[in-house]
C-alpha cells in the first residue's frame, strides 16, 4: 500500500506543479492511521499530509459538485466503485466533467475501525495491513491480528469490481483480482423472509435511525439543491425521528428517489452512525430493475437513459410485474 | 406550573389596519379583552398561528398604552403571509415579553434622542417613540428621521403627521427613495439624508431598519461625530424559543432573544460579524 | 459499598424494574443504545459508549409540547406536559453524567424549561466507572474522572462483581432495593481498578489536549482564524456529530397537522444544517464554514463565556468515532489551540 500512496502523491504533486490542476481532491491524514478526511490540496507543500491507505473509504466524487465550479481544473482520486458516481454526476449535469481530471486508483477493499472495535479491541493506536490479507492492530491493551475480510467496511463485503470507468488515467500498482461475487445474496436472504419477518427486520433496523441525514448528505445521487425533506413548503419536511414506523419511510422514499441512479457505492451504509444496512434498500431496487428491464449498472456511462427514464415496448407493465419473475 | 414560557396564551385580533401595501398592524387582546401582558419599549413577543408556525415580532405599541398591544408586520414569509390573510376576530397565540428593552429609564433619561428608521424598522421604534412622548418631560429634544421606498411604504404616516409633528421640541424628517407624484417632501436614501441634516452628535441615536441602511447610516453618524456608545440598534435573527435555549439566534456569545434585540453599537463591535 | 455478583445482576435489574422503569445500555440490531430493561434484553454494560448519549432521557429527540384544536376563528390549547414518575438510568459513564450539568445550565436557568425539569427531577442516575477507556476518550481534559463518576449511585464492574456506592438521598433509596442481592465490601477492588483506569487515561492519545486558548478574550481572534476553512472543508453538513453529542442542545419547534388538530413538537436541530438560521428573507450563516465554526465556537468559547468557564464538551469522543468524514472537535482543538499565543 505504501508503494501506491507514494505514486499517487507524486502524481498529485506533478499535476499541481505543472498547473494542470488547480487543486487535487484526496485524503488528508488524521490523528491516527484510521481517520483520514477528504481534503483538497492546492500546493505541493500541503501534500505532506496526503494519505492513501486502507481507511480511505470515503467516495470523493460528490465533492466535485462544488470543486468543479471553481476556477481551474480539479484532479480527483477515485477508487473503482467511486468512478461510477462521477459518471452519474456528470450525466446529471451536477459536475462539469471538463473541469475534472479523474484518476482511477487501486483498491483492495477498505477497512472499518468500528469492526475492529467490535472484536473487543479498544484504544486502537495503530492498524497496519500485512501481506496475506492480514490486518495487525496495536492498542493500549495489546496486539491483535485479524483477517482483512473480517474487518472490511460493509460496502466492501461484496465488491462491485476493480474496473475504473470514465477516468482519464489510472494508477494501479498492485492489481487486485476480480472476485465475482453475488452482491444480491443479502437481498435474496431478505426476499426469502416472510412478510412479517421482513417487516420486523426493517422495523428493528430503521428504529435505530436518528435522522442525522448523513446517508443523504453523503449520497452522490442525492444532489438536489434543496431536498424535499428540508423544504418547509413540501409538507413532509421533518427533522424529528419518531418511533412510528411511518416516519422511517424517509429511507424508503430516499431509495425511490435514487432508484436507477444509485450506483451502489455503499456510502450510505458506511456513514450511518447506527450502522443500518441502508444499501440493501438500494440494492433491492437494482435487483428488481435488472429483472424487469435487463441488467443495468448506473454510472457505467456518463450518457444515456436509465431504465426508469426510458421506455421500450418490451417494458413490463407494473401489473405484470410479478409474472416478470420479480419476487414481491 | 413553574413556568409556562413555551406555552402561549390565546390572543384575539381585534383590529387590523393596512399601513402600506405589505405592512399591516394587528391589535391583539386576550380573550377577555385585556392587554396580553406588560412590556417595555423594544421588547418582542412570539406570535403564532397553530399549524403555520411561530415567530418573533417586535411590539409596536407603547407600554403606556394600557388597553391593547399592537404589531406592525410586514408580509415576507410563510407565517406573515397567513397573518395578512386573517380577519378581525381570529385567534392567534401569543407569548412574551422577550428580550432586552431600550434603556428608556436608564441612559435615555434626560437625553436628546435621535430616531432613525427605514421601512418596517419603524415598528420597534414606534413603541419607544410613543413612550418618550408619554413621558415627554423626562427627555430632551427628539428628532425622527424616517424613510421608506415610497410614500405608500411609510408605516403609520397618519400618526406621524398628525400627532408627532405637533409635539413640542419634536422634529420629524421624512424621506422616500425616489420622487413620486403627490410627494413634496425629501427624496433620497436615509443614510444620505442623515448626513445632509447635519445632526447634533451629542444626541443619543437609535437605528432600526434593513442591515444595509444601518451600516451606511452608522458610518454617516460616526462621520458627524456620534459616539458608538450612544448609538443603539436592534438585531433580528431566526428564533424558536425566545428564551435563550434553542440555540440559533446567537451572535458570538450573545443571544438576540435574551441579550438583545437591543444592542449598543460598541457592544456589537465586540461580537463576531455574523448577523 | 455493596458488591453484587455479576451473575446476580439480572435479578437486580428485575427487582429495580419492578419498582420503576429501568433504562440501561442494551444491544438491538447490532448497536448498543439506552433502552428499557425487559426479560431477555441484551444488556451491554461492558460497552463504553452507547451510540446515542444519555441526554435523550431529559431532552428527547422529539417531544410533543402542546396541542391545538381550532374551530372557526377560535383556538384551544392543550398543555401536553405530564407528571413524570421516577425512573432509573443505569450505566451512565462519567462523561455523559457531566453532560447533564452542561444541559442543566441551559434548560434550568430562568425561565426554567419545565419539560426538561420534570424528567430531570424524576431520574435516578446510576453511573458506571470506565475500565477500558479507548483512544477517542478525552474526558480528563475537562476535569472528569472516569474512574469515579458522579450520579446518585456510582458503580464499578470487574470480571466477577458489580460494586455500588450511593452518593445522594435518591441513591440511598435505590440501594435499599439492590442491597439484598449483595454483601458489604469491595473498597479494595474498586481502588485498584480506579488506579488502573487512571493510568490508562494518562496514556491515551488525547489526554493532554491544550484548551488554554479557548477563552472569552480570544473570541474574535478564534472566530476569524483562517484555519476554519481547512477544518470544515470536508464537512457535508449532516447532523451526526450533533445528534450523538451529549451536550448539543439546540432544538427546533414545529407544528404538525393531524386530523385531530395541530401538534406542536420540539425536536433536535443541528447548527450544521443549512436551514438552521434561515429566515424569510435572510440567513446569518450561509456557508458550511460558518455553520461548522458555530458548532465548535459554541462548545469551546461561547458556552464557557455564558456559563462560568464550563466547556460544552465532555470528551466522550462520540464525534471522533462517528463523523462520516472523520472531522471532530479534537482536530479543532489541536489546530486552533496549538497556535502561538502571540
Amino acid at each position: 500500500m505504501q508503494d501506491v500512496e507514494k505514486i499517487i502523491k507524486e502524481r498529485a504533486a506533478s499535476l499541481l506543479k505543472s498547473g494542470e490542476a488547480a487543486r487535487v481532491v484526496g485524503w488528508k491524514k488524521g490523528e491516527f492511521y484510521f481517520d483520514p478526511s477528504p481534503a483538497a490540496f492546492e500546493s505541493e507543500e500541503q501534500l505532506k499530509d496526503f494519505v492513501y491507505n486502507g481507511f480511505c473509504g470515503a467516495n470523493l466524487s460528490k465533492y466535485l459538485i462544488e470543486a468543479s465550479k471553481k476556477p481551474g481544473k480539479t484532479a480527483v482520486f477515485l477508487k473503482p466503485c467511486d468512478t461510477y458516481s462521477l459518471n452519474e454526476l456528470v450525466k446529471e449535469h451536477r459536475v462539469k466533467r471538463e473541469n475534472v481530471i479523474a484518476i482511477g486508483i487501486e483498491c483492495g477493499g477498505k477497512l472499518d475501525v468500528e469492526k475492529i472495535k467490535d472484536k473487543g479491541v479498544f484504544a486502537v493506536t495503530s492498524v497496519t495491513e500485512e501481506d496475506g490479507g492480514k490486518v495487525k492492530v496495536s492498542s493500549l491493551y495489546g496486539e491483535n491480528e485479524f483477517d482483512k475480510k473480517d474487518v472490511l467496511l460493509i460496502k466492501c463485503f461484496t465488491c462491485k469490481g476493480k474496473t475504473h470507468v470514465g477516468v482519464d488515467e489510472t494508477i494501479v500498482v498492485n492489481p487486485v483480482e476480480e472476485a465475482p461475487e453475488n452482491r444480491f445474496a443479502e437481498v435474496e436472504r431478505l426476499e426469502a423472509m416472510t412478510e412479517e419477518e421482513r417487516f420486523a427486520f426493517w422495523k428493528s433496523e430503521l428504529s435505530k435511525c436518528i435522522r442525522c441525514n448523513a446517508c443523504r448528505n453523503v449520497c452522490p445521487a442525492c444532489s438536489c439543491v434543496k431536498c424535499v425533506f428540508d423544504n418547509p413548503q413540501s409538507g413532509v419536511a421533518a427533522k424529528a425521528n419518531d418511533d412510528e414506523f411511518e416516519e422511517q419511510l424517509y429511507h424508503i422514499i430516499r431509495a425511490f428517489h435514487v432508484a436507477g441512479r444509485c450506483t451502489d457505492c455503499g456510502e450510505c451504509s458506511r456513514v450511518c452512525p447506527q450502522r443500518i444496512p441502508l444499501h440493501l434498500l438500494n440494492r433491492k431496487f437494482i435487483k428488481d430493475m435488472n429483472a424487469c428491464y435487463g441488467e443495468f449498472q448506473a454510472g457505467e456511462s456518463a450518457e444515456g437513459r436509465t431504465p426508469l427514464t426510458d421506455y421500450t415496448e418490451k417494458d413490463v407493465e407494473p401489473n405484470n410485474i410479478f409474472s416478470a419473475g420479480v419476487k414481491k | 406550573m413553574v413556568s409556562e414560557n413555551l406555552i402561549p396564551k390565546i390572543g384575539v385580533i381585534t383590529d387590523i389596519r393596512r399601513d402600506t401595501p405589505d405592512v399591516k398592524t394587528f391589535r391583539v387582546l386576550t380573550t377577555d379583552g385585556k392587554k396580553p401582558f406588560e412590556h417595555l419599549p423594544g421588547q418582542c413577543a412570539m406570535l403564532s398561528i397553530p399549524g403555520v408556525g411561530e415567530a418573533m415580532f417586535s411590539i409596536t405599541s407603547s407600554p403606556t398604552n394600557e388597553e391593547f398591544m399592537e404589531f406592525s408586520i410586514k408580509k415576507c414569509g410563510c407565517l406573515t403571509e397567513v397573518l395578512h390573510s386573517l380577519e378581525v376576530g381570529q385567534q392567534v397565540t401569543i407569548r412574551g415579553p422577550y428580550g432586552k428593552n431600550f434603556p428608556v429609564e436608564g441612559e435615555f433619561r434626560g437625553k436628546d434622542l435621535l430616531f432613525i428608521a427605514g421601512g418596517i424598522g419603524l415598528a420597534p421604534l414606534r413603541s419607544v417613540i410613543n413612550y418618550v412622548r408619554h413621558y415627554r418631560k423626562n427627555y430632551g429634544k427628539v428628532v425622527v428621521v424616517y424613510g421608506a421606498r415610497s410614500k405608500d411604504d411609510l408605516v403609520d404616516i397618519n400618526e406621524i403627521q398628525t400627532e408627532w409633528t405637533s409635539e413640542p421640541d419634536f422634529q420629524v424628517y421624512l424621506t422616500i427613495d425616489r420622487p413620486q407624484e403627490g410627494w413634496d417632501g425629501h427624496v433620497g436614501f436615509v443614510p444620505a439624508y442623515v448626513k445632509e441634516l447635519g445632526l447634533d452628535p451629542g444626541m443619543t441615536a437609535v437605528l432600526c431598519g434593513p442591515p444595509i441602511m444601518i451600516k451606511f447610516t452608522l458610518q454617516g453618524l460616526l462621520e458627524l461625530g456620534f459616539d458608538k456608545s450612544r448609538v443603539y440598534t436592534t438585531l433580528e435573527l431566526r428564533m424558536k424559543c425566545g428564551i435563550g435555549k434553542c440555540g440559533r439566534c446567537n451572535v458570538g456569545d450573545k443571544f438576540v432573544c435574551k441579550d438583545g434585540p437591543v444592542f449598543r453599537m460598541d457592544e456589537l463591535d465586540e461580537l463576531p460579524d455574523e448577523y | 459499598m455493596i458488591k453484587v455478583k455479576n451473575a446476580d445482576m439480572a435479578a437486580v435489574y428485575a427487582a429495580v424494574a419492578k419498582k420503576m422503569p429501568l433504562f440501561l445500555p442494551v444491544e438491538k440490531a447490532g448497536e448498543v443504545n439506552y433502552g428499557p430493561w425487559e426479560e431477555g434484553a441484551k444488556v451491554r454494560t461492558d460497552v463504553l459508549k452507547t451510540v446515542k448519549s444519555a441526554k435523550d432521557f431529559f431532552f428527547p429527540q422529539s417531544e410533543t409540547m402542546m396541542k391545538f384544536r381550532t374551530e372557526g376563528k377560535n383556538i384551544e390549547i392543550e398543555d401536553d406536559r405530564k407528571e413524570v414518575a421516577p425512573f432509573v438510568i443505569f450505566g451512565v459513564r462519567g462523561c455523559d453524567c457531566k453532560s447533564f450539568e452542561v444541559l442543566d445550565n441551559v434548560f434550568l436557568q430562568q425561565p426554567v424549561d419545565t419539560y426538561y425539569q420534570a424528567r430531570r427531577n424524576a431520574a435516578i442516575i446510576v453511573t458506571m466507572a470506565c475500565a477500558r477507556p479507548e483512544e477517542s476518550c478525552f474526558c480528563n481534559v475537562f476535569g472528569i474522572d472516569s474512574a469515579a463518576p458522579k450520579g446518585d449511585v456510582t458503580c464499578w464492574q470487574d470480571e466477577d462483581y458489580t460494586y455500588f456506592n450511593a452518593n445522594t438521598e435518591k441513591g440511598n433509596a435505590l440501594m435499599e432495593i439492590i442491597a439484598p442481592f449483595g454483601s458489604q465490601g469491595g473498597e479494595e477492588a474498586v481502588k485498584a481498578r480506579q488506579e488502573r483506569t487512571r493510568e490508562i487515561m494518562k496514556k491515551l492519545p488525547f489526554a493532554n489536549l491544550d484548551l488554554s486558548r479557548f477563552k472569552h478574550e480570544n473570541l474574535n481572534e478564534l472566530f476569524e482564524a483562517k484555519e476554519w476553512a481547512e477544518l470544515s472543508e470536508a464537512c457535508m453538513g449532516c447532523g451526526t456529530c450533533t445528534f450523538v453529542c451529549p451536550t448539543c442542545q439546540c432544538f427546533d419547534i414545529r407544528d404538525f397537522k393531524t386530523d385531530k388538530g395541530v401538534i406542536r413538537f420540539r425536536c433536535w436541530d443541528s447548527c450544521m444544517y443549512s436551514d438552521f438560521t434561515q429566515m424569510a428573507a435572510a440567513n446569518s450563516r450561509t456557508t458550511q464554514l460558518q455553520r461548522f465554526r458555530q458548532r465548535f465556537m459554541h462548545k469551546l468559547v461561547y458556552y464557557p463565556s455564558q456559563y462560568g468557564g464550563l466547556y460544552s464538551c465532555v470528551g466522550c469522543g462520540r464525534c471522533v468515532n462517528k463523523c462520516p468524514q472523520r472531522l471532530n472537535i479534537v482536530k479543532v482543538i489541536k489546530r486552533l489551540g496549538e497556535k502561538d499565543n502571540g
